[in-house]
């Protein structure tokens, strides 16, 4: 078994691993970093609940080897809080109810925030596309949109939209 | 769900990725966006003793027209090429190809080399390459060598790749002009494998009489594959009703799709036929001057 040092930023802190190469991103994150707030799920790149940040975009870290993380800047849910607020995302899955069994919410939410950085006023359908990697198999949908609604009127009624979902890279 | 263990290494140029493919032989295996090739070790029904991780070599993510082509290089992410303007507008078969692929997350990393090097019938870029005519590049020990898509698909889940080639572009004729084109896929939920999906490219005269006509299949043959006596029963007439149901008709028959968890045999020839009709009057339309 040869062991590879892989050196990554994960939330804004410079790691440094010793990973095996077949090693999954998703299990180095929360196994060997103890983070586990990115969930496992189907473990066949389904159903979005290891959703992280790579570089600031979404990926799915079952479908990733951790050695591939090399030089990268990783965002993990732990990540979306900044000093202990809530980012708009997360505040919006609080207020409307975003959550039932919670399993799916941390992917859930690592899109959305990428959604929202990327796309100012996403629609109703946007935001149901950017969400079709992300299974909720509580079917709760309906508020899920919502709080993401929710973290976008809140985002637009803040004069400085940029500053406020610094969370998630 | 563990994969077998296996080396990996990082290339940084496409010679490196050719030694590294030539030394190691079949035990080698390219790593690009890796949505295909790693839930295939997860499952060990692949099992790469060598992993040569591509993503470091450079030069391979772009999309643009030159010589009458688009070119679009091999590491181009599927995300990237359902946000560009020029395959939006340009090449609407290509866009409506990229944006039914899994889903938005694993169109951040999948890339369009992958998809194409992987040989998968159920993949989608295959029927949409076939019906646009494309050319493949591979870069070897000695250069590079052109491979028509009619011949890049040799036989069950094989490319013309040779062991120590690497796919670093995909060529398309730039579209002439009173051409359209469409894909139309058909999946149980976002995420999966079409059920069936068809790719039509054609080309009107100003009299509106078809005088070109590509059609590609998704998922009901063994290896991706053209309806060839649908689009020859095109060629050289006026696209009607009766023409365009007598050349779906045609495409079902052509396809050769087999029972599973998606649907009977006899349900996916049938889907075959309604998705040839649609596609082939979404290109008419398009060939005409229509966005739709």
């Amino acid at each position: 078994m040869s062991m590879k040092t892989v050196n990554f930023t994960i939330n804004g802190e410079a790691r440094s691993v010793q990973a095996e190469s077949r090693q999954l991103l998703v299990h180095c994150i929360r196994e060997t970093l103890g983070l586990t707030g990115t969930h496992v799920g189907c473990e066949t790149s389904h159903c979005g609940a290891c959703t992280i940040h790579l570089d600031g975009e979404p990926v799915k870290s079952c479908t990733m080897f951790a050695v591939q993380a090399e030089g990268k800047s990783l965002t993990t849910v732990e990540g979306l809080a900044i000093g202990g607020t809530l980012n708009p995302v997360q505040e919006g899955f609080w207020e409307e109810h975003g959550l039932q069994c919670g399993f799916c919410t941390p992917g859930m939410m690592m899109t959305a925030t990428a959604l929202l950085r990327t796309v100012n006023e996403p629609t109703e359908t946007e935001i149901r596309e950017a969400i079709s990697g992300n299974l909720c198999r509580c079917t709760g949908y309906v508020n899920i949109v919502k709080a993401i609604q929710y973290a976008q009127r809140k985002m637009h009624a803040t004069p400085a939209p940029e500053a406020v979902l610094q969370g998630g890279d | 769900m563990i994969p077998a263990s296996f080396e990996y290494v990082v290339a940084h140029s496409l010679e490196e990725t050719v030694g590294l493919l030539a030394k190691h032989g079949s035990d080698a295996k390219i790593l690009s966006g890796g949505m295909s090739l790693i839930p295939a070790m997860k499952l060990r029904l692949a099992q790469p003793v060598f992993i040569v991780d591509v993503n470091g070599v450079s030069g391979l993510e772009y999309i643009r027209e030159e010589h009458g082509e688009l070119r679009i290089g091999a590491m181009t992410r599927e995300a990237a090429l359902e946000r560009s303007s020029l395959v939006k507008h340009g090449y609407p078969i290509l866009f409506e190809t990229a944006k039914v692929i899994a889903d938005p997350l694993v169109r951040n990393r999948a890339t369009i080399g992958g998809n194409l090097a992987h040989a998968d019938p159920a993949n989608d870029h295959p029927a949409t390459m076939l019906a646009l005519g494309a050319t493949i590049v591979a870069h070897g020990p000695h250069g590079d060598r052109l491979i028509p898509i009619d011949e890049f698909f040799p036989s069950f889940f094989a490319s013309a790749l040779e062991p120590d080639e690497v796919l670093t572009e995909i060529r398309i004729p730039a579209p002439s002009v009173r051409s359209g084109g469409a894909y139309i896929k058909f999946e149980r939920k976002v995420g999966d494998y079409a059920i069936a999906a068809v790719a039509v490219n054609l080309t009107l005269d100003d009299h509106d009489t078809c005088i070109a006509a590509r059609i590609g299949l998704t998922n009901v043959t063994d290896v991706p594959a053209r309806a060839t006596s649908a689009e020859a029963s095109l060629v050289g007439h006026r696209i009607t009703e009766q023409a365009i149901a007598d050349a779906s008709r045609l495409a079902a028959h052509e396809s050769d799709p087999k029972s599973d968890l998606r649907g009977s045999a006899e349900y996916k020839r049938d889907l075959v036929r309604v998705l040839a009709g649609r596609a082939i009057g979404r290109a008419v339309s398009r060939a005409r001057g229509g966005s739709h």
